[in-house]
């Protein structure tokens, strides 16, 4: 992995939105790097800021949204670049795939032209030979009957196939980057084993490197080289895939994996481990570890002094490096937690409780 | 690819549902969105002001409406702020109890044609089928009415009293609420909650009265606000005609009426009166036009 | 199981006319949402509805409740023929059968507290009387919540509390059955697992049954003690539930059991290399496949012969036990472990 070139560095990103209630931070210092060919699985729950990290990269935020940080797609400078040059890179350089395939594709144009499109808009070719494409990616995306179905309209088409005539058009520039967020949160589990298996087809064909945001950890581990857990606003983990589910080293990440409900796991009568509580008010960001309410861990430095994402290591107390900083090899685990070592070995019912109470407290 | 991004911008164009800070209740919402909206809180303000003079003011106020002074055909003056007319009547107070009238009249319409439209709306858009076909045909039918023709018929068959007066305005316009709660029951009958009352086995007017009007609230208080304006209006036609309140009470379309060949003469008996009108109209309407926006939920501005 | 099925569902059937446009407006067609699902559920038990969209599993679960009154079959409650008794002892037997319905947000009234909400069955049957305010405390406490935050409206509530909400407003008539459509889906992962627990107590302290509506298999897996696979309005498959998700014998359970991603990356690694997945779309409803529904995108379908295929065009397989232990309806039903 090593050596690989990097085509998109996220640093200390950071996005508010003023509302009638004071400004709303939604995120809060996002940093990573993207190497050519990789997968980066981005998980978080709701309001951990996930999404609106992926739209502030594309770009696609209202006028309203105070965008911070930097964001470097082969180390030009997207955030606050001038629209033209955003259009370039945006479905070129940068493909995207939404939760909603209609929010890329035109209802009134046949598929076949759109994808056509796409490739004429990048590429120097005949009207004819742009079509001959169209019908080639639509066949490497399973379609069947491409020539045909070229020729029909995005409403004739299924959801998981539109979404597929999506990922065809993001192929048809080929892409640098490919950013997909939740594409496959509404989509029936067989039909997205049919998403999913195109989004990696289209990714080993253009060898793109892949942002994938989702909420569904099933998805990220079957997916994903790296992850990056959200939540309020901030990374708290970041580590290669078997890292983060077999050792995290963030308590909320241990939560998370051990409330999950397992297919493969056949001994009922054990209960699950839920996280009690809510995620924080992204109003004013909470003093201490925005974890702290809920973490059965917590102390008092929790409380007061908002840990940094710092390489975590099996002994002694983890080694300081700058915040926001990315680490150089890809193999590196970050964590966020004051306390990420006596982690080491820990299993999610050692941490929390396997009640069935909301919250000691109640409404939030 | 470059038309679909922007397309895509104009798409997201409001900030994502995670950005949502604190839930907030329908009836905070709704107020915030109101005093935001300028022109409808000065008119609420203007209008609570005419309404005060009008019942406080008209009760202190040293001159009764039938009270007739020596003083006759006087130009505004200290005395008589809005001068008097050719019987010596002192218009100010006169103006005060044709506003009295004129509002509760309004009121009074507003309340019963609110109260039947409502009803009508939410047993026709509940059950649907036939019984709603025949309820909203009857209710079209109503529409079709000339309101100022059948209102001369029926007040000329009785001495005019002005609550019947009211009365009969009200049942030409109840239709125009039916319909409005019609629509909103229409929707809200496929909302889940219906489903849960249904589940817990609550009877049809259970959840018609329980669930369905109450959250019709909104849209129907925008639309009996709406109606008060007109009502002002019709009420103001038909005393115009004579056919409305009659004397020796008053009312501001009767005095306009007793006015119209004094414009030039003695204009402060046609323009007060006037004035009165068009400022609780115009104040209504905005008013109205304020919680239109207010309940509506499709709008929402965030500071730039 | 000897004693008497709590619920006892026969042959439902539940078909929505397709109205056409113009004046008379006559019936086109018609969506074939349920055809023919037969069932038992006995008390303290939890039988797990699942399949993808369209599927019939929420239209069955209200249906079994009589909240959309089938087309033809029979829904037996307690012995009692939910078609034929009258709307009046309808709505007293509603009692004993309450429904939690997916979405937090819009199954109750935000114009009402949250505890109105919980009383409002209690003043419907006319029990709310004395110690009715006392009772929404003890439910609100019973499923995990404050006592005393019955005045607060449910806006001021996080969406899994607004759940509990609403399991504790289904549970003020002390039900025998509950239907749950997809009760966790719309909450986030981590407050999912609370629910689920909360769900598994009130099952074990109140005796109650579940009918358990949900297309998430994991949840699936750790809540019901039998399972049923629907798919285009028929079950396909039913049986105890290890038996169904460690020896699956219908194509489409074997697929859909394969398509879900495990959190767990080094399974993923190998599962990824045989995964099932199959092609094309669900049929429409309205016009589904003959004989066997799957077959459209059945991948066995692919690998049998001239001969054994028109089985599948021609006869519908009946859901019984072929030798695997439990109903599979497939003429061709094999084992194969997919988890």
């Amino acid at each position: 992995m090593t050596g690989r070139e990097t085509v998109l560095e996220v640093e200390n990103l950071t996005v508010s939105f003023p509302t009638d209630d004071g400004l709303v931070r939604a995120v809060r210092g996002v940093g990573y790097e993207l190497r050519r060919g990789e997968v980066l699985g981005i998980v978080g729950e709701s309001g951990s800021g996930k999404s609106v990290t992926s739209m502030a990269v594309m770009g696609l935020l209202p006028a309203s949204a105070k965008v911070g940080g930097s964001v470097r797609f082969r180390g030009q400078e997207l955030i606050g670049a001038p629209d033209k040059a955003m259009r370039a890179i945006r479905g070129g350089r940068i493909a995207m795939v939404f939760q909603d395939p209609m929010t890329s594709l035109n209802p009134v144009h046949p598929v076949g032209d759109q994808i056509a499109e796409a490739v004429r808009a990048h590429n120097d070719v005949s009207a004819s030979a742009a079509r001959e494409r169209a019908v080639e990616l639509l066949a490497m995306m399973q379609i069947p009957r491409p020539r045909e179905r070229a020729r029909d309209y995005p409403h004739e088409f299924s959801g998981g196939m539109r979404q597929r005539v999506v990922i065809a058009t993001a192929m048809a520039n080929d892409p640098d980057v490919i950013i997909a967020d939740e594409p496959t949160t509404a989509l029936d589990v067989t039909v997205q084993a049919q998403v999913l298996r195109a989004l990696e087809t289209a990714r080993a064909a253009t060898g793109a490197a892949m942002v994938l945001i989702t909420h569904d950890l099933g998805v990220v581990a079957g997916t994903a080289d790296r992850v990056l857990v959200m939540y309020a606003g901030r990374p708290v983990e970041l580590g290669g895939v078997d890292d983060i589910y077999y050792e995290p080293r963030m308590p909320y990440t241990l939560g998370l994996i051990g409330s999950l409900p397992r297919l493969d796991d056949a001994r009922r009568g054990d209960r699950l481990v839920p996280i009690t509580g809510s995620p924080p008010s992204l109003l004013e960001p909470p003093r201490g570890c925005p974890f702290a309410p809920r973490c059965p861990m917590r102390q008092e430095i929790c409380e007061t002094v908002e840990p940094e994402l710092l390489t975590a290591s099996a002994s002694g107390p983890p080694p300081a490096s700058p915040s926001g900083h990315l680490s150089a090899s890809a193999s590196d685990h970050l964590a966020a937690c004051h306390f990420s070592a006596d982690l080491e070995g820990r299993r999610p019912e050692d941490v929390f409780a396997p009640t069935s109470v909301d919250n000691a407290g109640g409404a939030r | 690819m470059s038309d679909d991004s922007e397309a895509v911008v104009r798409r997201m164009s409001k900030p994502p549902a995670a950005v949502v800070v604190r839930q907030r209740g329908q009836g905070e919402l709704v107020l915030r969105r109101f005093l935001r909206h300028k022109a409808a809180v000065i008119s609420l303000v203007l209008f609570v002001a005419v309404v005060l003079l009008a019942f406080v003011g008209g009760a202190l106020w040293r001159y009764d409406y039938a009270d007739i002074t020596s003083a006759a055909s006087v130009p505004p003056s200290l005395e008589h702020p809005f001068g008097t007319d050719n019987l010596g009547h002192d218009t100010f107070a006169q103006v005060l109890r044709g506003t009295q009238r004129s509002i509760e009249i309004a009121l009074l319409i507003a309340f019963l044609a609110g109260l039947l439209g409502t009803l009508w709306g939410a047993f026709s858009g509940y059950y649907r089928g036939i019984t709603d076909s025949v309820m909203m045909r009857f209710a079209d039918l109503v529409l079709t009415l000339p309101l100022l023709a059948v209102a001369a018929v029926l007040t000329r068959a009785t001495s005019g009293s002005w609550w019947f007066v009211a009365l009969v305005i009200a049942a030409l316009q109840w239709a125009y609420v039916s319909r409005v709660v019609r629509g909103v029951v229409l929707s809200l009958r496929e909302k889940e909650y219906v489903e849960a009352s249904r589940a817990l086995g609550a009877t049809d007017r259970w959840i018609i009265f329980r669930h369905l009007i109450p959250n019709a609230f909104g849209p129907v208080i925008v639309n009996v606000t709406i109606l008060v304006a007109a009502a002002i209006l019709v009420e103001t036609a038909l005393s115009f005609l004579g056919l409305g309140v009659q004397p020796p009470d008053t009312s501001l379309g009767l005095l306009v009426s007793e006015a119209d060949t004094a414009v030039s003469t003695r204009p402060w008996l046609f323009y007060f009166p006037g004035a009165f009108i068009v400022v609780i109209a115009l104040t209504i309407n905005f008013v109205g036009d304020g919680l239109r926006d207010a309940f509506d939920p499709t709008q929402r501005k965030v500071r730039a | 199981m000897s004693p008497q099925p709590l619920l006892s569902v026969r042959n439902l059937v539940k078909h929505y006319p397709v109205r056409g446009k113009g004046l008379l407006r006559r019936t086109t067609g018609d969506v074939h949402a349920v055809c023919g699902v037969s069932f038992d559920l006995h008390r303290g038990e939890t039988l797990g509805l699942v399949g993808e969209s369209g599927c019939g599993k929420s239209t069955t679960g209200r249906a079994v409740l009589n909240l959309q009154p089938p087309t033809s079959g029979q829904v037996l409650f307690d012995g009692q023929d939910l078609g034929t008794i009258g709307a009046t002892r309808m709505r007293r037997l509603r009692q004993r059968m309450q429904i939690v319905f997916q979405d937090p947000y819009a199954s109750l009234d935000p114009r009402m507290t949250v505890g109105n909400a919980i009383a409002e069955p209690l003043r419907i049957h006319g029990t709310y009387g004395q110690d009715g305010s006392d009772r929404v405390r003890e439910l609100l406490g019973t499923v995990g919540l404050n006592p005393e935050h019955g005045n607060r409206y449910p806006h001021e509530f996080s969406g899994g509390q607004r759940q509990r909400v609403g399991i504790a407003r289904a549970l003020a008539m002390r039900p025998e059955l509950l239907v749950l459509d997809e009760p966790v889906s719309a909450l986030d992962v981590s407050i999912q697992a609370g629910v689920v627990n909360l769900l598994e107590d009130l099952q074990e302290q109140l005796g109650l049954a579940y009918l358990f509506v949900a297309h998430d298999l994991s949840v699936v897996r750790h809540i019901a003690h039998r399972v049923a696979v629907m798919y285009l309005g028929r079950v396909v498959e039913i049986g105890d539930r290890d038996a169904l998700f460690d020896r699956p014998a219908h194509p489409y359970t074997q697929a859909l059991i394969s398509a879900i991603p495990l959190p767990d990356p080094r399974r993923e690694r190998i599962r990824a290399r045989e995964r099932i997945v199959i092609g094309g779309d669900v049929p429409n409803p309205v016009n589904p496949p003959s004989g066997c529904r799957f077959r459209t995108r059945c991948p066995k379908f692919g690998q049998l012969t001239e001969a054994e295929r028109t089985a599948c065009v021609e006869q519908t397989p009946d859901l019984v036990d072929r030798g695997h232990g439990h109903p599979a309806a497939c003429h061709y039903a094999e084992v194969v472990a997919v988890v």
